[in-house]
């Protein structure tokens, strides 16, 4: 069972609890009507979908409720990190560095 | 203090063994209550307690509880009796501020799940770990019994509060009688 750490409740749960919020720190425009369609597409479509450490938002639906984010490696389906919202988004390519010097030892 | 969840005297027990019993619980008044700050101090005054801050958390006095649920959320108990009153004094005591009180007292009912095989009975449809350094007495969580919500609350080592949406009572009890065979057959 894979587990996740909620950042509000202080505990790791089941993944069961939670529901997946997609990719994490888009900042939603200020003035969408100031947007032409492709601008629009963009904010609303558009992801990274990289290829290992992704920050994407996270929901402890069954759980207290809140949506936070988390760093999760898309290759191996690891947790590295969560985090509250609003907390600033972490360095990933020094993440990734340390969980490889981590493998490598 | 009395406990706020009783056995409803009238019902027999949905499951009664040595090892584990299932009781449903007499009427509550139920009230959900989301505010910040502010609203969490108005609604203390009300109460005559502090809404607990802690995760998973939950406090008592004056008759009446305050489970945490979230951050900014939290389910109130009281008597069934003082529902009217109760409600109306949380809402005088949050008005003007940003915050919601709901009456769910008919949304969810409970039961007493009791006995030494309490945890393990449980655990056939909660996928927490409620080993006591887990899951200490006190301690209070919304979670899943399969697929239904819940909000589960040790109230001993070997008594828990289980309450979910009244209409999802029966798929869950039904799940946990299943689980109850092996121990009665064993
Ligand atoms: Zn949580």
């Amino acid at each position: 069972m894979l587990l996740i750490s909620c950042p509000y409740c202080g505990v790791e749960r089941p993944e069961t609890e939670f529901r997946y919020g997609g990719e994490a720190h888009i900042a939603r425009p200020a003035d969408p009507s100031q947007l032409n369609d492709e601008e629009w597409a963009q904010f609303l479509y558009m992801r990274t979908n990289t290829r290992g450490l992704y920050a994407e938002r996270w929901r402890h639906a069954h759980g207290c409720g809140r949506f936070f984010n988390a760093v999760r490696d898309t290759v191996s389906d690891k947790f590295v990190c969560t985090y509250k919202a609003g907390e600033p988004k972490p360095d990933l390519d020094a993440l990734a560095r340390a969980s490889q010097e981590k493998d490598a030892r | 203090m009395a406990e706020i969840y009783t056995p409803a005297a009238s019902l027999a027990p949905v499951l009664r063994q040595d090892a584990v019993s299932i009781q449903k619980t007499a009427p509550l008044a139920r009230l959900s209550f989301r505010g910040r700050a502010e609203a969490q101090a108005a609604v203390a005054g009300a109460l005559g307690f502090a809404l607990p801050q802690a995760p998973l958390s939950a406090a008592t006095g004056a008759g009446k509880v305050a489970l945490w649920l979230g951050p900014d959320e939290w389910l109130l108990l009281a008597p069934e009796a003082e529902l009217e009153a109760f409600e109306a004094a949380v809402n005088a005591a949050v008005a003007g501020l940003a915050a919601s009180v709901t009456d769910i007292s008919h949304r969810q009912d409970a039961v007493l799940v009791s006995g030494p095989r309490a945890a393990w009975l449980l655990n056939a449809g909660v996928p927490i770990d409620l080993a006591l350094p887990a899951f200490p007495v006190g301690m209070v969580t919304r979670t899943l019994c399969h697929k239904a919500e819940v909000i589960l609350w040790r109230k001993a080592e070997d008594q828990f509060v289980l309450e979910c949406w009244r209409s999802f009572q029966p798929y869950v009890l039904e799940h946990l009688l299943d689980a109850a065979r092996e121990l009665s057959t064993a």
